[in-house]
């Protein structure tokens, strides 16, 4: 029999590491959604934004400026980084290969993945470097309820409460300001957009821009986990099943298919794993996508896919 | 001049239809079947530049034919019917994996139902290409979400085929016979009592397989199959109106893709790699075999061959520069450098061809057609 409070323990567990797979799962819904390129390069860019911001506070960090001081201009030298990167990107990969298909603005960008991969590691260094923003330990909750009481993570709940202040920020971007009703048009049509004047490089600038900070978001909190290091960047093919379940273009299916994800593998490792032979982690979300797939091509929360002849 | 088509004249339909119809195109293929089965051979057997030691044949032009052959898997798949594939590692590794346990035997102990099936080791000439009918078998499962699903979410369907298979390949140790390491040991290259060790013998194995494969691709992707596959690709919504049933057009195009690509992986694993873990077939071998298309050309078995050797060789001329140039940097610089520079070369080439050089290659040969005259 399965004690309520370990399920429970479980459930909260994955829920949480579910909210950190759509941090990552953003960035890729923003740029779907602007561009229509399904961007390989988001894990590139998480780990670019890590580093950049691990080891401007180092530095800063050494050079005797307070910690508070240290991160503020950590985080915005990180920022100016991605910046950088955005115009980068629509300047030389995505802007000369506008109008081209799906297949090759994608492997372009994994042709991104590698330039930024190289370049984040030359410039930044290549070693694991802990990153220590948020507190790591945990809180025991329900203890009088549960014996030993409910395991959180405090780090996680961190992480929930930034995806929080991002999507909330996100949706008054997109809603409330010009940049982001342009955004939205863009996303309908990108011709009719550019006919009614909507600069579109601009445009496509600022999602890979906005794609860039939700990246050192994502980076503060996975870093914080991990350690910034090349792994991250596999955050990327544990974000892609996140899309499938939520839908690519909806932001919402990004939050809730990263908490679909995280609670079911986590469950699924804990209480299936022993009978099969653990580590089922690795896999169990692209399954559950299939799955998805199979009843719902456009996810849960995509736009219904309309063809004509 | 020398690439004329004028007075060659069709004189039955057979002629007409045949694979390469110009005289020239099979004098070119000639030299270079001619070059690859004999000179490479004869220079390597008797030590003559560049084959001066092994590594040109063992390090370069194995892998190159066995990828080129993986390639060619892909491009059917993808290029041909339009099903982006994100798995081909997973459908390599099937190749290899049971090609090992046919070649080693197999023995399922049914312990429920009170027998077991055991099959004694097989040749290693037919676990190949049991190998490559098993994975063809495991292409078809996976192909069923294509008829649901297409375009970018079929290739992280297809992801799933490939995470899945690391996870069994590592974690089920009855596919590795239990070798408490992970890593398995190809079989003895014995086909028909003659016992394969030499480099130039396994290239010429391998130069078999690739040849007679080649073929036979280009022969279905012109025929009816090949059509059909096609006209999926272009729409697959016309395709079924004009009446390609697509459940048979997209099946078999995943069944004869996997079947080349698992081939494939037993031969990468039997004669290239020897000995080897689930990490040879990695996410990293599906994007490399994704590239290979892609920089080849989508649509063309002779770009598969072309962005074979254009991935392969590409990092191995990148790491040899600096060296060469005597430039002091440090191997971990290298290694990013490299990366940086495969991916501007990566994005370059896709903006500047995104057809790949088989593009490249038909714009050369009409140019040439009207060489040395400008029109």
């Amino acid at each position: 029999m399965i004690a309520l409070g370990q399920f429970l323990e479980v459930l909260i567990g994955g829920l949480m590491s579910g909210v950190l797979y759509s941090l990552v799962a953003l960035g890729f819904v923003l740029i779907f959604k602007a561009s229509g390129v399904f961007n390989f390069a988001q894990g590139a860019m998480v780990l670019l934004a890590g580093l950049a911001l691990v080891r401007s506070l180092d530095f800063l960090v050494a050079k005797g400026f307070p910690l508070w001081a240290a991160i503020i201009i950590g985080i915005g030298f990180a920022a100016v980084i991605m910046a950088i990167t955005a115009w980068l990107i629509e300047r030389f990969v995505i802007g000369p290969l506008v109008n081209q298909d799906g297949l090759t603005l994608f492997m372009s960008t994994i042709g991104a993945t590698f330039i930024l991969e190289g370049a984040a590691q030359m410039i930044f260094g290549s070693d694991a470097y802990p990153l220590r923003l948020f507190p790591t330990d945990a809180w025991f909750l329900f203890e009088s309820h549960f014996p030993g009481g409910i395991l959180v993570n405090k780090l996680d709940v961190w992480g929930g409460f930034i995806a929080g202040i991002l999507v909330a920020g996100l949706a008054i971007f997109f809603q409330r300001t010009k940049t982001g009703r342009a955004l939205r048009a863009v996303a309908d049509d990108h011709l009719a957009a550019q006919s009614v004047g909507i600069p579109i490089s601009w445009i496509w600038f600022v999602v890979w821009f906005v794609a860039g900070l939700v990246a050192l978001v994502a980076a503060t909190v996975w870093g914080t986990k991990l350690g910034v290091q090349f792994s991250i960047t596999f955050l990327a093919l544990k974000a892609l099943p996140v899309l499938i379940i939520g839908g690519f273009t909806s932001v919402p299916g990004a939050i809730v298919g990263g908490l679909i994800v995280g609670a079911g593998e986590k469950i699924a490792e804990v209480f299936l794993g022993p009978h099969i032979g653990g580590g089922i982690e690795y896999w169990f979300a692209y399954v559950l996508a299939l799955a998805v797939l199979f009843v719902r091509p456009q996810g849960l929360f995509g736009e219904r896919i309309i063809e004509r002849i | 001049m020398l690439y004329r088509e004028a007075g060659q004249f069709k004189t039955t339909y057979a002629e007409d239809m045949a694979i390469f119809p110009i005289r020239q195109d099979r004098m070119a293929l000639a030299i270079l079947l001619g070059i690859a089965s004999v000179g490479v051979p004869l220079l390597a057997n008797f030590h003559i530049w560049p084959f001066g030691s092994d590594y040109l044949l063992r390090a370069i032009l194995l892998p190159f034919l066995i990828l080129a052959l993986a390639a060619i898997g892909v491009n059917i798949l993808v290029g041909y019917c339009g099903q982006i594939s994100l798995g081909s590692g997973a459908f390599m590794a099937i190749g290899a994996y049971s090609a090992y346990k046919l070649g080693t035997g197999v023995h399922i102990p049914l312990a429920w139902f009170g027998f077991a099936i055991s099959i004694p080791p097989l040749p290693v000439l037919s676990s190949i290409l049991l190998g490559g009918l098993t994975a063809a078998v495991a292409g078809i499962l996976f192909g069923v979400p294509s008829l649901r699903i297409k375009g970018l979410y079929l290739a992280v369907a297809t992801l799933a085929a490939q995470f899945f298979f690391d996870w069994v390949f590592l974690r089920v140790s009855w596919f590795t016979n239990y070798a408490p390491s992970g890593s398995v040991n190809a079989p003895t290259l014995n086909f028909f009592g003659l016992v394969l060790d030499r480099p130039i013998e396994r290239y010429l194995l391998c130069l078999t397989f690739v040849t007679v494969f080649a073929v036979l691709a280009k022969n279905l992707v012109r025929g009816n199959l090949g059509r059909q596959w096609m006209a999926i690709r272009d729409m697959d919504i016309a395709a079924e109106l004009i009446g390609i049933r697509p459940l048979n057009a997209k099946l078999t195009a995943f069944a004869v893709s996997s079947f080349i690509i698992g081939v494939a992986g037993a031969l990468w694993a039997f004669v290239y790699l020897g000995s080897w873990e689930p990490l040879a077939f990695s996410i990293d071998r599906s994007l490399q075999l994704l590239f290979m298309v892609i920089i080849g050309g989508l649509g063309s078995i002779m770009g598969s061959f072309v962005g074979a050797a254009f991935i392969l060789i590409l990092p191995i001329v990148l790491n040899l520069i600096p060296t060469q140039l005597g430039v002091p940097l440090s191997t971990e610089t290298i290694t990013h450098l490299e990366f940086i520079i495969f991916g501007s070369l990566i994005c370059y080439l896709l903006i500047k061809e995104p057809h790949g050089f088989a593009r490249l290659i038909s714009i050369g040969k009409e140019k040439l057609r009207l060489w040395p005259f400008p029109y």
